[in-house]
Parts: C-alpha cells; sequence; structure tokens
C-alpha cells in the first residue's frame, strides 16, 4: 500500500540544519517579522511629529535618544537585510544569479555586507 | 479561483510591492540623510505636499500588503496547530488594518488642520 504524502508540510525549525542560503533566507524572514512588528512605533513617531511645534520635538527627541539606540541597530539590520535580501530575490526570480555558485555568493555577500552598511550608515548619523 | 490562482496572485503582489517598497527605501536613506527635517514647519510642508503625502499612502498599502502576505506564509509554513494559526492570522490581519487605518487618519487630520 502506497501512503498518501501528507501535506500540507509543517515546518519545524528546530530539526533542520540550514546551508548558508537557508540562514540568509531565515534571516530574511526574521527581518520581515521585526520590521512588521516596528510600524505602530513608526507611525506613532509620524502622529507625533505631525502634531504641533512641541510634539515635533518630542518626536525628534525620541528618536535621538540613546536608549533606543539597539533597538535602531536591530531595525537597521532588519531593513537593510531585508532589502539587500529581497532585491537578490527579485533578481532570481528573473533569472540572474540563479547558476549554482553565484547563488551560494550572492547570500553570502547579503549576510556580510549588511553589517557594513549598518556601521557605516550608523557613523553617518551618528 | 484555483488555489494556483490565489497563491500567484499573492507572489506577484509580493514582488509589486517590494519594488516600490525597495525605491522608496532608497530614496528614504537619501532624503533623511542629506536633508534632514529639523523643523515642524519645514518637515510638514514636505510631508503634506501631494505628491510625497500620496507617496505616503501608497507606501502604507504596499507595505501591509506585503506584510500580510509575507506574515501569512511565515504562519501557514511553522505553525502546525490549525487554531492557533487562525488565531495568529486574525491577530495580525487586525493589527494591519488597524495600521493603515491609524495611517491614513494621521495624515488626513494633518492635512486638515494644515489648511484650517
Amino acid at each position: 500500500m502506497i501512503k498518501k504524502s501528507e501535506r500540507p508540510v509543517f515546518l519545524n525549525l528546530f530539526q533542520i540544519r540550514l546551508p548558508i542560503v537557508g540562514i540568509m533566507s531565515i534571516a530574511h524572514r526574521a527581518a520581515g517579522i521585526l520590521l512588521f512588528i516596528s510600524i505602530p512605533f513608526w507611525l506613532y513617531v509620524l502622529e507625533l511629529s505631525l502634531s504641533s511645534v512641541e510634539d515635533f520635538d518630542r518626536a525628534a527627541s525620541l528618536i535621538k535618544s540613546l536608549w533606543l539606540l539597539p533597538f535602531y541597530i536591530i531595525l537597521l539590520w532588519a531593513l537593510i537585510h531585508h532589502l539587500l535580501a529581497g532585491i537578490r530575490y527579485l533578481l532570481l526570480d528573473i533569472d540572474i544569479g540563479i547558476e549554482k555558485p553565484a547563488f551560494r555568493y550572492t547570500a553570502q555577500s547579503v549576510l556580510y555586507a549588511t553589517p557594513i552598511l549598518v556601521l557605516i550608515l550608523l557613523g553617518v548619523m551618528l | 479561483m484555483s488555489r494556483y490562482a490565489s497563491g500567484f496572485k499573492a507572489w506577484l503582489i509580493q514582488r509589486i510591492s517590494a519594488v516600490y517598497l525597495a525605491f522608496v527605501s532608497l530614496y528614504g536613506f537619501y532624503y533623511f540623510l542629506f536633508f534632514t527635517p529639523l523643523s515642524y514647519e519645514s518637515w510638514t510642508q514636505w510631508v503634506l505636499t501631494t505628491p510625497i503625502m500620496l507617496g505616503i499612502l501608497l507606501l502604507l498599502a504596499f507595505l501591509l500588503v506585503h506584510a500580510w502576505v509575507g506574515i501569512r506564509d511565515i504562519l501557514i509554513d511553522y505553525i502546525s496547530h490549525t487554531g492557533m494559526r487562525l488565531i495568529l492570522m486574525s491577530l495580525v490581519g487586525m493589527l494591519i488594518i488597524a495600521s493603515g487605518l491609524w495611517g491614513f487618519q494621521i495624515l488626513l487630520l494633518a492635512k486638515l488642520s494644515q489648511q484650517a
């Protein structure tokens, strides 16, 4: 008797050992979730910044406050990783970088370029 | 509509919104690094010009649609318990709709108070 394939398939993250492309891919998902969770915070800042002169100053001091720096570093990493990995996916969709060694190198580049860009941007902004 | 069509639609929406979000992110970096808004007047004036405001509203819509497709994929992949998946999807859906309404309200009220 042939066993019917069980669909849908649910993935257990703790039983999977990922190659570098997989690490980049899962980081793209994690970054997406982080960015999604931060949306209400940015809407709050936008609302404050548009309310009045005093609230604009409060919004400005809020986004400049040092205790939020770790949070910004994580979000900056998330945004840049999601952006670079996303551009890589869009290029894969039109068959650019889809060959065997290339897709590994581009995944590595995304993983390594992101922290470098985060540091550069932090240097410029601080 | 077949499952394939709805899956393909989601896939396509994800890509189209991604392209817009990518360009807006790059423009955002460029604007905030080189034209950092320093006063309430210059900031509101910039935000509330029609092309920028429409661009932000479009950003909000594309961002939320993009987030919905992405989070939905993640929940479908990893949350095997049907009830839990349904609860999480509903929560995310409500958060997305609420965010969209809130963002729309923020811009609309700012625009109205500017004209008053």
